[in-house]
């Protein structure tokens, strides 16, 4: 794993690999199994994968239903569709009663690039974020997400796996410790500022602290792979130390970690702190980091947010 | 699979009457509720809990069990009515419908009321939930089956004919879909808001066994659920029904989809529902 690798197919050889290890889990898809790269689980256990065509709500409520005979379930599609197409379904169906149901959400941020707005989930973090019983992940690379999927196949309850289309750097070397709900320090020794990272923007984050190092600004970098339930102690922990905080994220910067940041801020710590992330508008077709670098994505705009907030500060 | 009937055809009667009564008493009490679409499927329901569906009161988790879903999840009094004199749960927790800490919510919550397969409430999605249960049926090699209540006002949701549309092609024949057909909604009836017609051929269409009956018919209602088991494909039962079927001044009335009776209306029904009591034969 020391290429670039979409999370989303990092998605399928892991459920390969998981799909040997336990028998247990079914895997239900939308006519997206080239996408999501669960045809190779398909072939290999063809009686575990059932596929709904192009029918999303269906999909979550079929799965919610099956969940309370067979578990855990694996709902795949794109994060659109699964928080927006079947956003009542994953509401009232799956987080209310509790079911064990995993939705596997790809094509998450605008790093989706060429296909545009309609296949970039930007707002799905904060819909999904808003159920109760909701465990919301995204890991940074491919290592982590077969990480992830282990975690939440293990946890029973209703989980959101959000992936990305498009390659990721590897941000790990060796297997991280991979716990739920709890960040991973990717930089600790930083004093000034800490950025504050998920998904797609922990490699930019790790940029950004190089560069604001030369500037004479030392960051730390945490990995909040788990946006929910959030590593409340590890935010804590980073507004004392640092006493200024970045968030970053492929999302609206309304609903996503940049928010469920600023909540815990604001009401036990507050201290300086700006939001990364789509600054309310949708984006629009193009290559990832052409994107990232026009909606104020990039790494250089987290060095300037970290400068920002550094001046800030008392 | 022969159809169990546990009762005969009279005492499924007697208690379908007993049935409509703790329905009235229900929403008197709780002063809120849906009597009109509760009413009109008491007799379906009477027939699923006790002559038609594998069950065990004493355990409501059994794997092996027959599922049922209320997917008209307003109708709920009824199913509750019907799981407390099955032994499910105690008659006198039916007097604390939609109260606070209540093990009966205002629509069925499968994580609160014992024997209750689904939550439901939300129209549309009780097909599908019951797509998901017969798949997993498959799946385990298990022989439960697996019945939906749909309302017919119901059937204008999207996700109703996603739902059927994959029955059929993932031929689960141990579902059954049974639609209410009582002819009215909220706003008025089916025919005024958006027409469901031609339903036999819609099902059909989409891949299903379809069966016509008088929803409050016993004999026939009993006599097509065993029919039903028979099949090679889903099968989808269009019982013909009256809301706000035993009480006089309910039944036809889009009026009485979601209103209360008060003291005299209450005392009027329970008349009216004894007479009915008096002529079961």
């Amino acid at each position: 794993m020391t290429k670039p690798m979409a999370t989303r197919q990092a998605f399928g050889e892991a459920l390969l690999a998981l799909g040997a290890e336990r028998e247990d889990f079914v895997v239900l898809g939308a006519d997206l199994g080239k996408a999501m790269f669960t045809s190779a689980f398909q072939q290999k256990y063809p009686h575990r994968l059932i596929n709904f065509g192009i029918a999303e709500q269906n999909l979550m409520t079929a799965a919610a239903g099956l969940a309370t005979v067979r578990e855990p379930v694996v709902a795949c599609t794109y994060a659109v569709f699964a928080a927006m197409r079947a956003c009542e379904q994953l509401r009232t169906m799956i987080c209310y009663p509790n079911l064990n149901v995993k939705v596997i959400a790809s094509h998450g941020g605008l790093h989706v690039g060429g296909d545009g707005v309609t296949h970039q989930g930007t707002e799905d973090i904060g819909i999904v974020r808003s159920f109760p019983n909701m465990t919301v992940v995204q890991p940074a690379d491919a290592r982590t997400t077969y990480l992830a999927l282990k975690a939440i196949l293990d946890r029973p309850g209703p989980a959101y796996l959000r992936l990305t289309r498009n390659p990721v750097p590897p941000v790990y070397d060796a297997d991280p410790s991979f716990e739920l709900g709890k960040g991973i320090w990717v930089k600790e020794d930083g004093q000034d500022v800490t950025l504050v990272a998920t998904g797609v923007m922990v490699a930019k984050a790790i940029g950004a602290a190089e560069k604001l190092a030369a500037l004479g600004i030392t960051a730390r970098v945490l990995d909040i792979h788990t946006i929910k339930p959030i590593d409340k102690d590890a935010i804590l922990l980073a507004a004392k130390e640092t006493g200024a905080i970045v968030t970053a994220e492929d999302h609206n910067i309304i609903g996503g970690l940049g928010s469920a940041v600023a909540e815990i801020l604001a009401e036990e710590s507050p201290v300086p702190m700006a939001r990364i992330g789509l600054r309310d508008v949708f984006g629009e077709s193009g290559d990832p980091e052409q994107l990232f670098a026009a909606y104020g994505l990039s790494a250089d705009h987290i060095v300037e947010a970290a400068q920002r907030v550094v001046a800030k500060k008392a | 699979m022969a159809c169990q009937h546990r009762g005969k055809v009279k005492d499924l009667k007697l208690m379908a009457n007993q049935i409509r009564r703790d329905v009235v008493e229900m929403i008197y009490r709780a002063n809120a509720g849906h009597p009109g679409g509760s009413l009109s499927c008491v007799d379906l329901v009477t027939a699923l809990y006790f002559a038609v569906m594998r069950l065990d009161p004493k355990r409501p988790d059994w794997p092996d069990r027959d599922r049922f879903i209320m997917s008209k999840g307003h109708g709920c009094p009824t199913w509750y009515a019907a799981l407390a004199h099955r032994g499910f749960f105690p008659r006198e927790e039916l007097w604390t419908l939609r109260q606070h800490e209540s093990i009966l919510q205002g629509h069925p919550d499968m994580n609160k009321t014992p024997g209750v397969d689904m939550t439901s409430g939300s129209l549309g999605h009780g097909l599908s939930a019951g797509l998901g249960m017969a798949i997993g049926a498959k799946l385990n090699g298990q022989d439960f089956n697996v019945y939906v209540l749909l309302g017919d006002g119901e059937l204008q949701e999207g996700l109703v004919w996603e739902a059927a549309m994959a029955a059929a092609q993932f031929r689960l024949d141990n579902l059954v879909a049974i639609i209410d057909y009582n002819g009215l909604q909220l706003d008025g009836t089916l025919g005024e808001v958006v027409g469901v017609e031609p339903l036999v051929d819609k099902w059909r269409s989409f891949g299903w066994t379809v069966f016509e009956i008088d929803g409050h018919d016993m004999e026939e209602i009993l006599s097509i659920c065993e029919r039903a088991r028979k099949t090679s494909t889903p099968v989808a039962i269009i019982a013909h029904t009256v809301k706000g079927k035993g009480v006089s001044y309910m039944e036809h009335q889009v009026g009485w989809h979601g209103a209360a009776p008060n003291e005299a209306q209450f005392e009027q029904a329970m008349a009216e529902l004894d007479e009915e009591r008096g002529l079961i034969s």
